[in-house]
């Protein structure tokens, strides 16, 4: 095996890929504890409807604004509501959201990203103008622009949040594909006389791929903060859903009496954000890509 | 030179032009209007939703009212809120004062403490000052807005009883009726802009230290604080300055969180309202105007990198 960098290996092998990836994230102790963090919060949202000690909406007038004890670990809320199980059911939606998200927004953005890099041209200048046009509308302006004509159903906050985030995709992935085709490797294939085709899934599309994980794993983070902004402003998800924005939003107006209403969602979603973006920079270092140097948004 | 500085004018031009255009459209291409969002989809009765367009100027063609709009917009004019039937730039006006009053001192605190604090990092790099301000910097930056202006109210408010958990004063009080009532929000949004700043800094020190004429100086026995002094840092913050600008740009988005959580009546919580309220003409409003400020911004950002930089001036256009 003389293989010279292990990021450069066979592609379409792509099982043992993921699997050697995450085993290599896991050496590093940062990268060991975000995967943890977020491997636990994942198995959390799936199992949770079954391990909640309580019924979500039920509302019990003994446990209004109640300190946490032993049958009710973590307290009462406002309206009398278990807190423990309204914070183990309150990431499900972040989660399911934010991933598919991410996932559309890498997909979409990411291909029309690596055919502008590829074609270059007028093509390329008129969207990169209109991309640049976009970011410079502050994205939580953009999500609110969206609100407030469309409402705030599951099939409007996926595609809204996937259609901006793409965005910044595109421009990710596009200078990624700049960068490949400038390589000493892709002018020895064209040399070789490969066709474009080729060239294209056999060469670029493994690198650009690179970059794109690391840009998901980001943007996933981002997208679960995004979720829960809206979701605290109260343009996420309808009560009574358990949410951690919407539980922190409730519980802030009964902070003085009982904290733990607002500090048990606090630490479950910053826990979740922290765990998602120790991973990304695990992914980013194993991978070899170099995140200082990309821009914010 | 001066051409590169027009260039660069005629491309911010260019992407206003495009955010308005993007703006407009996007309200105009989803379904409903002003008035079905004013009275309701379901129970709008057409007479009255006429009534209301003829009102409005809904009538006219798509093509017409954008000019109408944008070309009122250039002169301040942003029409009149069918919510709070007032011209929306009487509403605006005092809001988008409030809203920079927040980020001009939240960057006359964060961005000394975050030059400072970065510029310790980079010296201290991988000892322990580095990893304790990296560190949190990194837990400040990855928090959301809301999270870490909530706990900031927890603690110094609730628990401590020190200072003004949310804003009460009016909208209008003259500024120095705010000063007690702003110290948390400075607070929440110096945070997380320090930490964006800080990073950047450190990085930009690191580079410098490593570069061939500071290696040079250490070499040749120049005392440390004089190669720090003279050496790294003129190089190492000039290039910040466009970083910082950008950052502020960026920030603008917490900044309308930021707001919400303190209370504090700023664009932002406008914008929040009128989305509640589906007083479309105002959020069409706002949004330009807070993209006015971010293409500004960027466009400062440009500009002094240029002044900054003499190698950017002769670069090839």
């Amino acid at each position: 095996m003389a293989v010279a960098n292990p990021a450069r290996e066979i592609p379409g092998n792509r099982a043992f890929r993921f699997g050697a990836v995450i085993r290599e994230m896991a050496r590093r102790p940062s990268g060991l504890v975000g995967l943890a963090i977020v491997g636990g919060h994942v198995l959390l949202a799936v199992i949770s409807p079954w391990i909640v000690p309580y019924d979500f909406t039920t509302q019990n007038s003994h446990l209004v604004l109640a300190g946490p004890s032993p049958e009710h670990w973590l307290g009462g809320d406002h309206l009398g509501r278990d807190v423990l199980t309204r914070t183990m059911l309150g990431g499900r939606q972040a989660l399911v959201i934010s991933s598919l998200g991410t996932l559309i927004a890498v997909l979409w953005g990411g291909s029309l990203g690596l055919v502008l890099g590829l074609i270059g041209g007028k093509a390329d200048d008129v969207v990169m103008r209109v991309v640049d046009a976009f970011m410079a509308i502050p994205w939580i302006l953009f999500l609110l622009l969206i609100i407030a004509v469309l409402g705030t159903a599951d099939v409007v906050l996926i595609p809204t949040l996937a259609f901006f985030y793409g965005i910044s995709v595109i421009r990710i992935s596009r200078a990624a594909t700049h960068d490949v085709t400038a390589r000493d490797f892709i002018t020895a294939a064209r040399a070789r006389g490969e066709r474009m085709w080729t060239i294209v899934w056999r060469e670029i599309l493994p690198n650009v791929r690179d970059v794109l994980l690391v840009d998901g794993a980001m943007r996933w983070s981002w997208m679960i903060l995004a979720f829960s902004s809206l979701s605290f402003l109260g343009f996420g998800i309808t009560p009574p859903t358990a949410d951690w924005g919407l539980m922190i939003a409730n519980g802030r107006g009964y902070m003085a009496v009982a904290p733990w209403a607002v500090l048990a969602p606090i630490i479950a979603l910053s826990s979740m954000i922290i765990g998602v973006n120790l991973s990304a920079d695990a992914l980013a270092k194993t991978l070899g890509i170099d995140r200082a140097q990309k821009a914010p948004v | 030179m001066f051409k590169l500085i027009l260039r660069r004018l005629a491309l911010g031009v260019l992407t206003l032009v495009m955010v308005t255009i993007i703006v407009f459209v996007g309200v105009e291409a989803l379904p409903g209007d002003a008035c079905t969002a004013y009275l309701g989809r379901d129970t709008a009765l057409e007479t009255r939703l006429a009534k209301c367009r003829e009102d409005l100027g809904l009538n006219q063609p798509a093509h017409e009212r954008f000019f109408i709009w944008a070309g009122g917009a250039l002169q301040g004019d942003f029409g009149i809120s069918s919510r709070r039937h007032k011209p929306i730039s009487d509403l605006v006006q005092i809001r988008l004062r409030n809203t920079l009053l927040l980020g001009a001192a939240a960057s006359a605190v964060g961005i000394p403490i975050a030059i400072l604090l970065g510029v310790i990092a980079a010296l201290t790099r991988d000892r322990a000052a580095d990893l304790w301000i990296s560190t949190s910097a990194i837990f400040a930056m990855t928090l959301p807005e809301f999270i870490s202006a909530t706990l900031l109210i927890l603690f110094f408010s609730v628990w401590l009883g020190w200072l003004p958990g949310i804003v009460i004063t009016r909208p209008d009080a003259p500024v120095f009726e705010f000063l007690q009532d702003i110290i948390l929000p400075i607070i929440a949004l110096a945070f997380v802009m320090t930490a964006h700043i800080l990073r950047m800094v450190r990085t930009c020190v690191i580079d410098v230290l490593a570069s061939d004429y500071v290696q040079m100086a250490i070499l040749k026995g120049v005392p440390y604080w004089q190669v720090v002094f003279r050496h790294v840092l003129p190089n190492a913050l000039l290039p910040t300055i466009n970083l910082v600008a950008l950052t502020l740009a960026w920030l603008l988005g917490g900044t309308v969180v930021i707001e919400i959580v303190f209370n504090y009546p700023g664009l932002g919580r406008l914008m929040l309202d009128s989305v509640s309220d589906r007083d479309l003409a105002l959020v069409q409003a706002i949004a330009l105007i807070l993209a006015v400020l971010y293409v500004g911004l960027n466009l400062v950002a440009d500009l002094l990198s240029l002044v900054a930089n003499p190698r950017l001036r002769t670069m090839k256009v």
